[in-house]
């Protein structure tokens, strides 16, 4: 019996020439002249063809707040933005940080079937910071844990994070900290500046995450393990991620499209839509993360979606919960803020949401080169093309989007994962 | 103007045409029938999520001096301690008819957010939120600031101010820094490097951490309530120390120029910021600030509510 095949007809490899990528069994069987591949066609001429999107840094909300998001909704907005693999943090309730919760996220992700979800394990018991999770049962689960991270909190204790650090070395393990000293950031409402003083809301000061920062990766040095920064925020943090890279520590780090283009600016309306964790700083830190993502300083954009039901936003500012949807504009924020100021081009884009994330969070089968016999996880866009953000219509159960009525450019028009279509012309696949 | 959220939202113009419809109406006041018609069948709610029993007083004294309808709605806790929410008791009050709302809370900007959510349509006061700003304290300060070195008239061009103690946490202090600053005064802020705001070097005033150095150059003193509680979070190490480096005494005054007030929003920690002395003596101008209270939330209700500066005239 002849095996199907699926012909991306014209389609340009990172923006390269265009070409007819034929995929067949799941992985790319040939890379052939424009016009002269054969099987179901999806016409892509004029369209850029990229390795799926991995990102490091989600929140899935299942179990526990099925009311802001589930498994399968954030799957669902996950593959219409061009995602291929997510990893799913564990800030749930309950918390996952045993293996029968991280069993159960990836479970749930397997049954919806859009991306491959990565359940990320508590690195504390509870995220409480005291006892280590058993990080082990995670990794030798059904869910195969590499990443580990406290996120929503710190693993402030210096002592907790320098074992932490050592025990995943084990099992190739990663520990992703939210980088924020806690005693410097009681009551934080927005970024610490003239703007906190004279909007009267408590200042979140850079200095509480570059301090975190620069103790762990004095720890990742000194007991050579693996540390992943989430959602860098601040041109300090660049500088001591610069200073630690240069000198051949082993860390990584991520930005959320969000610190890439919005602004401190935007919290003196007071409204809770922009109110995130850590907060929208000033753009002199979005220049800064911006130049250190396009120098290779910063490795990945990572969306740190974070859904929350209507009312947890349509309150006052202090009232309201912190985080932003990032699923489905992801990659469009990325087209304005890093391909059409020409910091990036559509491989190194490629680079830093696919490639390095997969590589950073162990994610096999993702984050490939489009060559034959890769993994057929390809994502297609249209870069021309511009699309105006309406909450409502986006996938996740959630509508707390901080770039409603905002035309982007940049469109994902077709997914494949492992060679079968998640999305076409723009809405799932059925 | 529909809302009054910000001291900063008043240019010279308007700010002294609050202050002049508020001479106007102390004048009024000083009848022996207090009351105007001037806001018959409107409805003010007060709206309080804070206990301040001095402002809801004021400003409920001010509405029924302009015969509106006053409706007292004491909210406890916020949708933090899972109580209704400012949006149902927004939507409740807006169902209810309200003109407007006089609200107090403890978050800041949530004036605002009532204002511009689209929960209601009324106008908005803000009466003090959390450690933003708390404008018609400003005005108060202000008129009565103009009354003692301006002959209660114009602007307060060239008049030198000083805002001393716990900045950072004032809503108060925000709300004269840029009001008075409008009026064309020069402000300095005192306070401990702790107390002060992040980036207050890009205020519009002068920033000092020594009180006896500013004392011999302003014409009025505002002192503000420092809580004691302040220490525990190391903002300074203990009330003696506080008192002594940026209290208010019978030394302090000696260094004040003759002419010069001293203000203070109330309530007083007497033996804190400010010594019982100073406090009941002579330049001090507590008591008018309250009654200069009434008179500029009269004004400001009934700038936004009646508008029609016509009908005062008459009456006066």
């Amino acid at each position: 019996m002849p095996q199907e095949k699926t012909v991306l007809r014209g389609v340009r490899p990172y923006g390269e020439d265009p070409v007819d990528i034929v995929v067949a069994a799941g992985v790319i069987a040939e890379i052939a002249a424009a016009g002269s591949g054969s099987g179901r066609i999806i016409e892509a001429s004029g369209l850029i063809a990229l390795p799926g999107f991995v990102d490091v840094h989600t929140h899935l909300r299942e179990p526990g707040r099925e009311d802001a998001e589930t498994v399968e909704t954030g799957s669902r907005a996950a593959a219409l933005g061009g995602f291929t693999a997510v990893f799913a943090m564990a800030n749930t309730s309950p918390v996952a940080d045993t293996a029968g919760v991280v069993e159960q996220v990836w479970h749930l992700g397997k049954a919806t079937g859009l991306v491959d979800v990565f359940p990320i394990g508590a690195v504390t018991v509870g995220l409480a910071g005291e006892q280590l999770a058993e990080l082990g049962a995670m990794a030798t689960s059904a869910a195969q844990v590499r990443m580990f991270s406290d996120d929503g909190k710190c693993v402030h204790d210096a002592a907790i994070m320098r074992r932490a650090l050592e025990y995943v070395k084990a099992f190739d393990g990663v520990i992703a900290q939210h980088a924020q000293e806690p005693r410097l950031t009681v009551d934080a409402q927005m970024n610490e500046g003239v703007l906190s003083g004279q909007l009267g809301l408590t200042g979140w000061p850079g200095v509480a995450e570059e301090s975190i920062i620069a103790r762990d990766v004095l720890l990742a040095e000194h007991v050579d393990s693996r540390l992943h920064v989430c959602h860098v925020s601040t041109a300090g943090s660049v500088e001591v991620i610069r200073w630690a890279k240069s000198r051949g520590i082993n860390v990584t780090a991520e930005v959320t499209p969000h610190h890439l283009l919005l602004t401190e600016d935007l919290v003196a309306s007071y409204d809770p839509i922009y109110k995130v964790n850590p907060p929208l700083r000033a753009s002199s830190d979005v220049a800064a993360l911006r130049a250190a993502l396009a120098d290779g300083t910063i490795d990945a954009i990572a969306t740190d979606h974070a859904p929350h039901p209507h009312e947890d936003k349509d309150c006052e500012w202090a009232a309201a919960a912190f985080g932003m949807l990032g699923l489905q504009t992801a990659f469009s924020v990325a087209v304005l803020t890093m391909i059409d100021s020409g910091l990036l081009d559509w491989r190194t884009l490629a680079d830093r949401m696919s490639v390095r994330p997969a590589r950073i969070g162990r994610a096999l089968g993702h984050g490939h080169d489009l060559k034959v016999g890769a993994p057929a996880n390809i994502c297609v866009v249209d870069p021309g093309a511009s699309w105006v953000v309406e909450p409502a219509t986006l996938a996740s159960k959630s509508r707390n989007s901080p770039y409603s009525g905002m035309t982007l450019p940049g469109k994902v028009m077709h997914v494949l994962k492992a060679g079968k279509p998640t999305v076409e012309e723009g809405d799932l696949a059925c | 103007m529909r809302h009054l959220l910000s001291a900063g939202d008043l240019d010279v113009d308007s700010a002294c045409l609050i202050l002049d419809t508020a001479a106007q109406l102390a004048a009024i006041t000083d009848r022996s029938v207090k009351k105007l018609p001037t806001l018959r069948g409107r409805t003010v709610v007060n709206l309080f999520f804070e206990d301040s029993t001095r402002t809801r007083i004021s400003f409920e004294i001010a509405a029924k001096r302009l015969s509106a309808d006053v409706i007292n709605f004491a909210a406890k806790g916020s949708s933090v301690s899972k109580g209704e929410s400012l949006k149902d008791t927004a939507l409740t009050l807006e169902a209810m008819g309200a003109d407007a709302v006089v609200i107090r809370h403890g978050s800041s900007g949530a004036p605002h957010r009532l204002a511009t959510a689209g929960w209601i349509q009324g106008s908005v006061v803000n009466a003090g939120d959390g450690t933003h700003e708390h404008p018609t304290q400003a005005l108060l300060d202000a008129f009565t600031i103009r009354h003692h070195l301006r002959d209660n008239a114009g602007d307060l061009a060239g008049v030198r101010v000083a805002i001393v103690g716990d900045i950072l946490h004032s809503r108060v202090a925000r709300s004269n820094v840029l009001l008075l600053r409008t009026l064309g005064a020069h402000v300095t802020v005192v306070a401990p490097p702790t107390l002060l705001p992040y980036g207050v070097g890009e205020w519009s005033c002068a920033v000092s951490y020594d009180l006896d150095e500013v004392l011999p150059h302003v014409d009025a003193v505002m002192m503000l309530r420092v809580q004691s509680e302040r220490m525990l979070a190391a903002y300074f190490p203990s009330v003696n120390e506080y008192g002594r480096r940026y209290g208010l005494d019978t030394r302090r005054m000696g260094l004040l120029p003759a002419h010069a007030i001293v203000l203070h929003p109330g309530p007083m920690n007497r033996g804190m910021e400010i010594s019982a002395d100073v406090a009941d003596g002579e330049r001090a101008v507590m008591v008018e600030q309250v009654s200069n209270g009434v008179s500029i939330r009269m004004a400001v209700l009934y700038l936004l509510l009646g508008g029609m500066t016509d009908d005062v005239k008459k009456e006066t």
